[in-house]
């Protein structure tokens, strides 16, 4: 083969064309990192899924951080306590954008077995959630779904409309 | 010491204290509110009662009771020895702490005032301890409405934060 064929050849292997929004998103959603939040017994499914059976290390997220500061996702594990509620709206404030918010269980989602004096109806009173796991507790699979789910949502942003580089605050 | 031999000490001791011995599932005795503490304190050291299992208070129509779990570790007994305290005054109920006496009493007696309400004298950090000061109502009492607030509801009612 002559030369230039040889140099087309291993062109067309090492080059991709794509787009700025499919790079960007796909390292987002590659290194997703979580904030262990958990509250209550959704922590222990979250554990689970975080261990060795139902790993998602696998999707890059085994760094759970424990600083708001540096994650990108809250999971919102367990039930909400009107006593508790200030704080996570803190926390959610101190998480730097872009910043996604999970409600596993259905504590977080919508108050959970507890129509009580004690209990707030569901986190999205206070945040906007992007995604939704039922379950009491869901399986760790479940809550993996949801993390799919969740990457699936982040692929559909363009760069173009992401609300933390537009010129008017975000939320 | 059985339970019947307490009671029969206590009978000896402060012969006008006790209200009544009602037949229920433990031993137990109803004491006069004011003579809570000579009743506690003799308790502790005579009969050997040193561990004060449990504290809670009851919302009955015409009053409140405050009931208290006794148990003795040296003697091993088997069932509470449950010393009972009916407090008329549903307006104002309050009664003599026991924590000087025995320091579980310490959380249990703020619990029972977060939840119902009891104020108890002499006890050193009476504050809310499950729910915040300026939640409103009492909610274990009977005529407290049961039911779900939003947070824009309760927000009024918190405490302010610091002004920096």
């Amino acid at each position: 083969m002559s030369e230039e064929q040889l140099v087309e050849e291993q062109l067309k292997r090492n080059i991709f064309l794509t787009t700025v929004d499919a790079v960007y998103n796909w390292g987002r959603k590659c290194s997703v990192w979580p904030m262990a939040f958990g509250l209550a017994c959704c922590a222990i499914e979250m554990i689970a899924a975080a261990a060795a059976r139902y790993d998602f290390s696998r999707f890059g997220m085994e760094i759970m951080r424990p600083s708001p500061r540096q994650a990108d996702l809250m999971i919102v594990a367990g039930t909400i306590t009107h006593k508790m509620a200030p704080q996570v709206l803190r926390l959610y404030h101190q998480m730097a954008e872009p910043k996604y918010v999970l409600a596993m269980g259905s504590c977080a989602t919508a108050g959970g077995p507890f129509p009580s004096y004690a209990v707030l109806q569901g986190i999205d009173e206070l945040l906007p959630v992007d995604v939704y796991v039922p379950g009491c507790p869901p399986r760790p699979e479940a809550l993996i779904e949801g993390f799919m789910k969740l990457h699936d949502k982040l692929m559909k942003q363009s760069i173009k409309t992401v609300p933390w580089y537009q010129k008017e605050p975000a939320r | 010491m059985t339970n019947d031999e307490i009671l029969a000490k206590l009978r000896e001791k402060y012969p006008k204290v006790v209200v009544d011995t009602p037949e229920l599932i433990d031993f137990t005795v109803v004491v006069k509110s004011e003579a809570l503490t000579e009743v506690a304190t003799f308790l502790h050291d005579e009969c050997r009662l040193d561990y004060l299992a449990d504290v809670t208070a009851v919302d009955r129509p015409e009053r409140f009771e405050v009931v208290y779990h006794l148990y003795s570790v040296k003697n091993q007994t088997p069932g509470p020895f449950v010393l009972k305290v009916y407090l008329e005054d549903k307006g104002n109920p309050k009664v003599a702490s026991v924590t000087p006496i025995w320091r579980g009493a310490n959380f249990q007696e703020r619990e029972v005032y977060d939840l119902m309400g009891i104020a108890f004298e002499g006890h050193p950090n009476l504050k809310r301890i499950l729910l915040w000061e300026g939640f409103p109502g009492h909610p274990l009492r009977k005529d407290f409405e049961n039911r779900t607030f939003t947070f824009k509801e309760l927000e009024p009612t918190r405490p302010k934060p610091p002004d920096w």
